[in-house]
């Protein structure tokens, strides 16, 4: 539901002083070096005073206007609290800056006997207050506000007739840019009917993104969500002790209690955690702090546990600890489906808990899984990735030979070659020489130029005659400077 | 009279092995092939022990991209059905790209990288816990027989299949570990005549297992399996290695 405060400016003036009810109203500030009015009330309107007029104009038109200053923080305070008190009406309100409110209304009409009678009932209660409203029920939030505010006052859109409503609308109605507005204009849409089917592709490239985003979120094709003005509760959990701890064993406990609780909504509410932190307030006033981190959401509390333990020695309980309290920082909604499409042998769940082991005690940057990438230049040809579940989207290359061993950073080698692009005869590395029996090559990869600069380089794949293979590249041609020669692996 | 002896000698055998740590050969067969069959007379009841600790040995940076080169071989046959295996290592050199010709699918590796001996054997211990993880691989250089037993005890519980590379070792000593590798690089082959490098030609050499009979062969990759290759081309006599 969205509801509109056409008004919310004066009206709140009004409320304060009823006596200016009846006289003509506007709101001004400077602007550019005049007063410009931004807010006028019933009676300045049907007078022609809309905002945007300069004041002198205004007045000029009406000599008896009033005026007072316009003090928009105020009235951003006058909508919160007006939001604050709608939470009567449902649990889920949210503030649509500058003037109106939105309210997620699922499951709350049928309190009131349904839609609307829910829907006068709200009129009524805002208007007994002061406030005048045009409000809008639909399955989206863009539909509601483009009803609010461009349709007739009251609709309540049938769920799935979108389209057919928004057809009538202006353009505007769209929460767009004003930019984008103007561009419309002037190719003559007044209706967003007229682009309503035009093909996305068009529409995109003429007005962009957020036009087709806009879009999307009237029909209920992209999502949209509010922003509740009381937030959701923290995922947090306190145990005061009676008597100050100060062993392992009663912190094991301590910890051991929080986590179930807090591993018991997490469950519930299907989410798991990715981080956590256990603080311990000291008697003395220091706080002593050990935090974990998972690879994959886990709302299993044995499982974190061992975390936090691998940490517990790190805490220094001094005279005692008589506080603990437990967060989750940062959560995330456990992939049920996929961990059941995925289990094999006992499971993903475990691999990532023993990653999680390993992170808690090595560091999380010490494990590397890889996805390929396509990419030729060997040192880019693979991408690190921290999920355990990514598959890759492309197959790994299977075309080329590449040696098994690759060196981090090329190492520097003397070769001697008969003729220029040939294979080496022998090359020397770190002071030994390795003669070469058999030689293929070369593969030359070129420098991508869209992202480095520097020269090609030419690999050839060798054997030494103990059998050995290596795989040596010359970067940059004979004749164009003086080229190098490098070892850059080993083959199996 | 002797077959009934022989099948009591068979139950016996199966019980030695049960007890030293390894699942009966039987069981085994069925589930893992790994291409060594036709070396398989080496092990113990013919049949590549998995769910084991299994040592190699490289001198040189050579050998050890040989070592590195047969595991993955092996790897290749155990990390069926989607399983991940652990890499882990002081000083990884290995490219993950190249695994995909040794028929193990880079993405199913997940690779561990510390700084010290010490802790590549608590994280291969931690991994070798986890009967999820086909198969651990773990690269360093030195070892101690207690730690090494350690690892066997792990693995006797959950039958996961270890790889304990060290690379230029200090000096050899005795492990807890059912086998010891060796993998030299040798002359590369090829099927036809052909100019260049060919396919990868190892010499393996099977120092120790238990239960089984070390030996010495010249083995190839090609195509996505192990080969035998006939003659054994000594490439000159074996050098002496020196242990850094």
């Amino acid at each position: 539901m969205a509801i509109w405060l056409p008004l919310l400016a004066t009206d709140r003036i009004e409320k304060g002083r009823p006596e200016l009810r009846e006289l003509a109203l506007v709101l001004s500030t400077p602007q550019n070096g005049r007063t410009v009015v931004t807010a006028s009330n019933r009676r300045a309107r049907k007078e022609g005073i809309l905002p945007g007029k300069v004041l002198a104009d205004a007045k000029a038109m009406l000599p008896e206007l009033q005026n007072l200053p316009d003090h928009p923080a105020t009235t951003a305070r006058v909508l919160e609290s007006l939001a604050e008190w709608c939470l009567r009406f449902s649990p889920i309100a949210s503030v649509d800056a500058p003037d109106g409110i939105l309210l997620d209304i699922s499951g709350c009409a049928h309190l009131w006997g349904g839609e609307k009678p829910y829907l006068d009932h709200i009129v009524a209660r805002l208007a007994q207050g002061g406030y005048g409203t045009r409000i809008a029920i639909a399955d989206t939030i863009g539909t509601a506000w483009a009803q609010a505010h461009f349709g007739t006052q009251g609709t309540i859109v049938e769920s799935g007739q979108q389209a057919a409503i928004l057809e009538a609308l202006p353009p505007a109605a769209l929460r767009l840019e004003t930019s984008v507005l103007a561009r419309m204009e002037k190719l003559g849409f007044r209706e967003i009917g007229q682009f309503l089917h035009m093909p996305k592709s068009m529409l995109r490239r003429r007005f962009g993104d957020a036009l087709l985003l806009r879009l999307g979120q009237a029909l209920g094709t992209e999502p949209e969500t509010l922003e509740p003005i009381v937030p959701e509760l923290p995922y947090q959990e306190r145990l005061p002790c009676l008597e100050p701890i100060r062993t392992r064993p009663a912190i094991e406990i301590a910890l051991q209690t929080l986590l179930e609780s807090l591993c018991k909504r997490l469950a519930k509410e299907g989410r798991g955690m990715r981080s956590g932190v256990l603080k311990g307030y000291r008697v003395d006033g220091n706080i002593q702090q050990i935090q974990i981190g998972t690879s994959r959401a886990s709302h299993n509390p044995e499982h974190l546990f061992r975390l936090f333990a691998l940490q517990i020695a790190t805490i220094e309980p001094a005279l005692g600890i008589e506080l603990f309290l437990l967060e989750a920082p940062f959560v995330e909604e456990v992939p049920k489906a996929q961990e059941a499409l995925w289990e094999t042998k006992g499971g993903r769940r475990q691999v990532a808990e023993l990653l999680d082991t390993i992170a808690g005690k090595m560091g999380m940057d010490a494990i590397h899984r890889y996805m390929p990438r396509q990419h030729h230049w060997p040192e880019r040809s693979i991408r690190a990735t921290s999920s355990l579940d990514e598959v890759p989207d492309t197959d790994w290359p299977a075309d080329r030979l590449r040696p098994l061993h690759l060196l981090s950073r090329p190492e520097p080698i003397s070769v001697m070659v008969v003729l220029p692009d040939y294979p080496p005869l022998l090359f020397i590395h770190k002071g030994r020489t390795y003669k070469l029996a058999k030689a293929e090559g070369p593969e030359r990869i070129e420098q991508e130029w869209w992202i480095a600069d520097g020269r090609p380089r030419d690999y050839y794949r060798v054997e030494d005659e103990n059998g050995a293979r290596y795989w040596l590249f010359r970067s940059g041609h004979y004749g164009e400077g003086d080229p190098e020669w490098f070892l850059h692996g080993f083959f199996a | 009279m002797e077959g009934v002896k022989k099948e009591i000698i068979e139950s016996l055998r199966e019980q030695i092995l049960l007890m030293e740590g390894l699942k009966s050969g039987r069981i085994e067969m069925e589930r893992t092939d790994l291409g060594l069959q036709e070396i398989a007379h080496a092990f113990p009841r013919g049949v590549f022990p998995t769910g084991a600790v299994h040592e190699f040995i490289s001198p040189t940076a050579a050998c050890a991209a040989a070592a590195n080169g047969f595991i993955s071989g092996l790897l290749s046959g155990l990390v069926q059905k989607g399983m991940f295996c652990l890499w882990v290592s002081t000083k990884r050199s290995l490219y993950p790209l190249a695994l995909e010709g040794y028929g193990v699918p880079p993405h199913q590796i997940i690779f561990v990288d510390v700084k010290r001996d010490k802790e590549v054997l608590w994280v291969m211990e931690q991994g070798l816990k986890c009967d999820a993880l086909a198969a651990v691989v773990a690269e360093l250089s030195e070892v101690s027989f207690a730690e090494s037993q350690r690892l066997q005890l792990a693995v006797e519980k959950s039958r996961v299949t270890g790889f304990l590379h060290r690379r230029r070792p200090g000096r050899q000593r005795a492990l807890a570990c059912v086998a010891r590798w060796q993998i030299r690089p040798t002359a590369s082959y090829v099927t036809e005549e052909m100019p260049g490098v060919g396919h990868p030609r190892w010499e393996v050499t099977l120092e120790k297992i238990r239960n089984g009979k070390p030996g010495r062969w010249c083995m190839g990759w090609r195509q996505g399996k192990f080969t035998l290759l006939p003659d054994l081309q000594r490439v000159a006599a074996p050098k002496r290695e020196h242990y850094a």
